[in-house]
């Protein structure tokens, strides 16, 4: 019996498949781990290892970098007040305090009732309504106290539900379409489109080179004439020259 | 200068509430630029986009054309789109994959097709829970129009895309460290060189990465022609931009402006852009593209929004982002948050940023809370002197990566231009903006 239940272990696996190495899917399975759990078990971390082919030290080391997967429970509302430059100078302190006093809990921490944790957030990119307040990662702007306090009576009972998802919900959309064809056929698809470049390249190449042998030919004779002749023609002759460097650079620009 | 009014390159649906939506995208010419592109050559493609100049649009401005001709041409194993918006005060990525997620995917099939590349991943910034949502429920759409997948509107090119998730570190922007994160780990960026994944990215293989406004550009520039996107600015910097702007302003928000024809007080006080600073105060200091650009005071008011005009006052145009700050900011105060965020999202890997950035941090706060000495402001910058020797723009280089060199930017400037506001707190023992 798995931690992860039925339904997200056939969506972490499809999500294994997506990638050209299991390991690439490390990050999105926590994200679907904290979608059951709300936070990062050592249960989850666990079947994540398993599923990428790593050790769950690696899976948990992994993690502890980023500032969204969270090793420790959290609140099922994860309330990010940002203090970055932009809301720092529309008032995010002041909003933070605020915060702090409503919910009952500092930075890090989680409310009494267990339903909020707060976090003091770099950038969330949401510059244009600052100060902002991300809840799960869903953006509210232009925060007064006063809305502040509206938004949790919201969350609180239940108005906001469709909107904020419990914490660790991330993407609602899940993945349709896409090549559905195995990787060998795709594997054979690329060295085919690879081999059909590689063949026009070659084309092109041996065309230059004609294009070049021809110039050389028409240069020799030149420079040959020219050396009969009068002593400025070398010049000319180191001017074909130029020309025929320029010639050979052009293929391996890709013809463009 | 006056405002121009350049055909909305990037935000054209925007008016639209339902500007998200396929319907919306296919009434207002949504694949046109797709489909024209594959009845061109990939080459053709490419040479549109060369023709455009298009610098990339996630901070460095390289010219996106000159990033594909190292990898070109195809087939190229990988292209990764870097929607790790985090820079702070950038909400330009933010807004393009909520609001017009089509356009982007659009973007996305005609660079895989330039390209020759068959598995697209977007990386998108974990936070943006509504704009994962978006941008996987228009890839959803868009596999069922026959614009993703399989023989993409007959043309017989296929290629897959797959939205990845981050999940919350800043660092993650930085391309390589991005291509770890993608491939499960740490987000630590890598040991340069190679400077470019176009030599060993995802997977080890040749990869492109892109930004997500980068990338949106594309429909427009394939629709109607590079030259057309070309004309647009001045120099180096074609085309128009998403200005994104923040801070105590009437208006903040994003706006796309054509390159080098607008200046920074035509964005900040035009009543059709920012509309004046808040309150009628009057401005003290603008961060110019993203904190990790040296800040500009009044006197660069008249400078142009344009790559190289802004690179000539020694700070950058970076991310695009603008903050501004009247005359009650503290600016010291301001410093200090902009190191405190440095130094909670160093990854850690490089002494002089990891070690540096919480020195600085420390020092500033004892400033700001009256406790600092006179000679903190030397120590500030020798610790700044030790990230990045000399503490010029652009800076020296100790460190894997950008992140550590442009800790000493908000504090340099902050001594540079406000030296003695930043010792009376050490005078008065006390923050003299309260």
């Amino acid at each position: 019996m798995s931690h992860l239940s039925d339904d997200t272990m056939d969506r972490a696996r499809q999500l294994v498949e997506l990638y050209p190495h299991p390991r690439s899917a490390l990050v999105p399975l926590c994200h679907l781990a904290q979608e059951q759990d709300g936070w990062l078990t050592p249960e989850a971390i666990a079947e994540i290892a398993e599923l990428v082919g790593v050790s769950p030290a690696e899976v948990h080391g992994t993690a502890s970098f980023y500032d969204m997967l969270h090793t420790e429970p959290v609140g099922r509302y994860v309330v990010a007040v940002c203090t970055n430059i932009a809301c720092m100078l529309r008032g995010a302190y002041e909003l933070l305090e605020h915060v702090e006093q409503r919910l009952g809990t500092g930075v890090g921490g989680t409310s009494p009732d267990g339903l909020f944790t707060v976090e003091d957030a770099e950038c969330l990119a949401d510059c244009g309504r600052a100060p902002c307040v991300a809840v799960n990662h869903r953006f509210f702007g232009d925060v007064t106290a006063q809305r502040f306090d509206a938004l949790v009576d919201d969350l609180v009972a239940g108005r906001l539900d469709d909107e904020v998802p419990p914490h660790g919900t991330l993407i609602r959309v899940r993945r349709h379409g896409g090549l559905r064809v195995g990787a060998d056929q795709v594997a054979a698809e690329r060295r085919a489109m690879a081999e059909r470049a590689a063949a026009a390249k070659a084309a092109e190449a041996a065309e230059a080179e004609a294009e070049a042998a021809a110039a050389k030919d028409a240069a020799a004779e030149e420079a040959a004439k020219d050396a009969a002749a009068a002593a400025d023609g070398a010049d000319e002759a180191h001017g074909a020259d130029e020309a025929d460097e320029a010639d050979d650079v052009r293929p391996a620009d890709g013809g463009s | 200068m006056a405002i121009t009014e350049p055909p909305k390159i990037v935000t054209s649906r925007l008016a639209h509430d339902d500007s998200h939506t396929l319907e919306r995208f296919l009434a207002t010419g949504g694949y046109e630029g797709l489909r024209k592109a594959l009845a061109m050559t990939p080459a053709e493609v490419a040479a549109e986009v060369d023709a455009a100049s298009l610098l990339g649009r996630g901070g460095a401005g390289f010219p996106a054309g000159r990033k594909w001709s190292m990898v070109r041409p195809g087939p190229l194993p990988y292209l990764v789109v870097n929607g790790d918006e985090s820079e702070p005060a950038t909400f330009k990525d933010h807004l393009l994959v909520e609001r017009d997620p089509h356009q982007l995917i659009e973007g996305v099939v005609i660079a895989a097709y330039a390209l020759q590349v068959a598995q697209v991943f977007v990386y998108i910034r974990g936070e943006l829970a509504l704009g994962l949502e978006r941008v996987q429920g228009a890839l959803n759409e868009a596999y069922e129009h026959g614009a993703v997948g399989r023989d993409i509107f007959g043309s017989g090119f296929s290629v897959d895309i797959v939205v990845h998730p981050g999940a919350g570190a800043y660092i993650c922007g930085e391309e390589t460290a991005l291509i770890e994160s993608l491939e499960g780990k740490r987000g630590f960026p890598r040991i340069k060189p190679p400077y470019f994944p176009a030599a060993i990215g995802l997977y080890g293989e040749p990869t492109v990465v892109n930004n997500v406004e980068t990338m949106s550009n594309l429909p427009w520039i394939v629709a109607h022609g590079g030259a057309a996107f070309a004309a647009l600015g001045e120099g180096r910097s074609t085309g128009t931009r998403l200005f994104a702007l923040a801070g105590h302003v009437r208006n903040p928000g994003v706006y796309e402006l054509e390159m080098v024809k607008t200046t920074f007080r035509d964005l900040i006080y035009a009543p059709v852009l920012g509309g004046g600073i808040l309150h009628g105060h009057e401005l003290k200091a603008f961060v110019p593209g993203g904190v990790s650009a040296p800040w500009l005071g009044p006197e660069h008011l008249d400078v142009p929004l344009g790559q190289d005009e802004v690179a000539a006052c020694g700070t950058m145009l970076g991310s695009g982002s603008i903050v501004v700050m009247d005359h009650t900011t503290c600016a010291l105060r301001a410093a200090w948050r902009i190191t405190r965020f440095f130094w909670r999202e160093s990854c850690g890997q490089c002494t002089p940023c990891r070690e540096g950035s919480g020195w600085l941090e420390k020092i500033l706060w004892r400033i700001e809370s009256g406790a600092g000495r006179e000679e903190d402001l030397d120590l500030l910058m020798d610790a700044c002197d030790n990230i990045a020797p000399g503490v010029s723009w652009p800076p020296q280089q100790t460190t894997i990566c950008v992140l550590g060199p442009s800790i000493p930017s908000s504090i340099a400037s902050g001594i540079r231009m406000f030296r003695d506001e930043l010792l009376l707190h050490v005078k008065e023992g006390a923050c003299p903006h309260g």
